[in-house]
């Protein structure tokens, strides 16, 4: 069977041994191939999956997408907790060893910049959502919020315009509180942390989440300063009807890793 | 509104990470190989955009709320 190499991550060589049952895509611990001062942190993968064709359909298929992508992160994340690693992107795979050490040839002062750069750092998830619609089952109705009455059949019709009116203005205050609590906070934590990067803000479809995102945030923070960060993430975040944060992490630094200055690049992005 | 669910204890949180919130990483983020080193397979946006489709087609049928208003 024809094998190729999947390459997780690009980390300098270290002294400490991953944890116990972390298993790459083929159920075995992931190998550390050494090159120069770099180590590529690999597993061998059948062709009939991961070559060019065959990886394209498969990336297709949310199952399978699923399963890789929770191995790409196990393997990261056991990682994390012995060096600094550069995650590289889902599905990077090479042809056989020398592959892999070609590279890490042509991309080592890429590597090393980016790996000094991330030394250290942790990358914290903050998004905002606006969900219009009350949630019956989460939110007590503070006495007298007119859009969080139950919805009793309307006495006549000009009790149901009335009705929809209120409705309708209470949906635009929500998009106008999620939006400027979007600004806020971007620009709050951008100050606090070392990078940011917005990311798309996410289907709901696909998240499965209720209402809709709109900021949808990843913030390059010390490791020793994620606990400050969090805090702040919190203080920011008041309690109000119709809006909610979720913060995610510590993430090892996914968003972070690719070009310097993709941050500003994607700022455009910044004020849907 | 809370600020969910990490307490800033441990690594990666106590619930499972959600799908969505890795593929933003994992398609969007690390470190972009291209060339002839590796196999080419760039274009993630791409797979992002037909992934979404994918979705959407699979959830025709989860009720929109506003739509649900427009029938009253």
């Amino acid at each position: 069977m024809n094998e190729l190499r999947y390459v997780y991550a690009v980390t300098r060589p270290f002294d400490g041994v991953l944890p116990q049952g972390v298993c790459g895509l083929d159920g075995e611990p992931p190998r550390l191939l050494h090159h120069g001062d770099l180590v590529a942190v690999v597993s061998p993968v059948p062709a009939e999956d991961f070559a060019e064709a065959p990886l394209k359909a498969h990336l297709e298929n949310l199952d399978w997408l699923t399963a890789t992508a929770r191995v790409h992160e196990a393997v990261i994340g056991a990682m994390t907790t012995v060096t600094c690693p550069v995650p590289l992107r889902l599905a990077t795979v090479c042809l056989d060893d020398s592959g892999v050490r070609r590279l890490l040839d042509a991309g080592h002062d890429r590597f090393v910049q980016t790996l000094e750069r991330l030394d250290g750092r942790v990358e914290w998830g903050v998004k905002v959502y606006a969900d219009p619609e009350p949630d019956p089952s989460s939110q007590p109705a503070p006495s007298g919020a007119p859009q969080a009455a139950p919805a009793a059949a309307p006495a006549s019709g000009r009790d149901y315009l009335r009705r929809r009116l209120s409705m309708r203005q209470a949906r635009e205050s929500v998009w106008e509180r999620a939006d400027a609590l979007s600004r806020t906070l971007h620009a709050e934590l951008s100050q606090r942390a070392q990078a940011a990067a917005l990311h798309r803000p996410q289907d709901s479809r696909l998240s499965e989440a209720r209402g809709q995102n709109v900021l949808n945030a990843a913030y390059l923070v010390p490791r020793e300063h994620s606990e400050e960060f969090v805090a702040q993430v919190r203080r920011l975040a008041p309690e109000e009807q119709g809006v909610r944060v979720e913060l995610t992490g510590p993430w090892a630094p996914y968003s972070f890793a690719g070009q310097a200055g993709q941050a500003g690049q994607e700022e455009a992005g910044a004020a849907r | 509104m809370t600020a969910q669910p990490v307490t800033g204890t441990g690594p990666l949180a106590q619930r499972q990470l959600a799908l969505v919130d890795l593929l933003d990483r994992l398609l969007a983020g690390g470190v972009v190989i291209t060339g002839d080193l590796t196999l080419r397979i760039a274009d993630v946006d791409l797979v992002r955009v037909d992934l979404n489709a994918l979705i959407s087609s699979v959830n025709v049928n989860v009720p929109s709320p506003f739509e649900e208003e427009e029938s009253l």
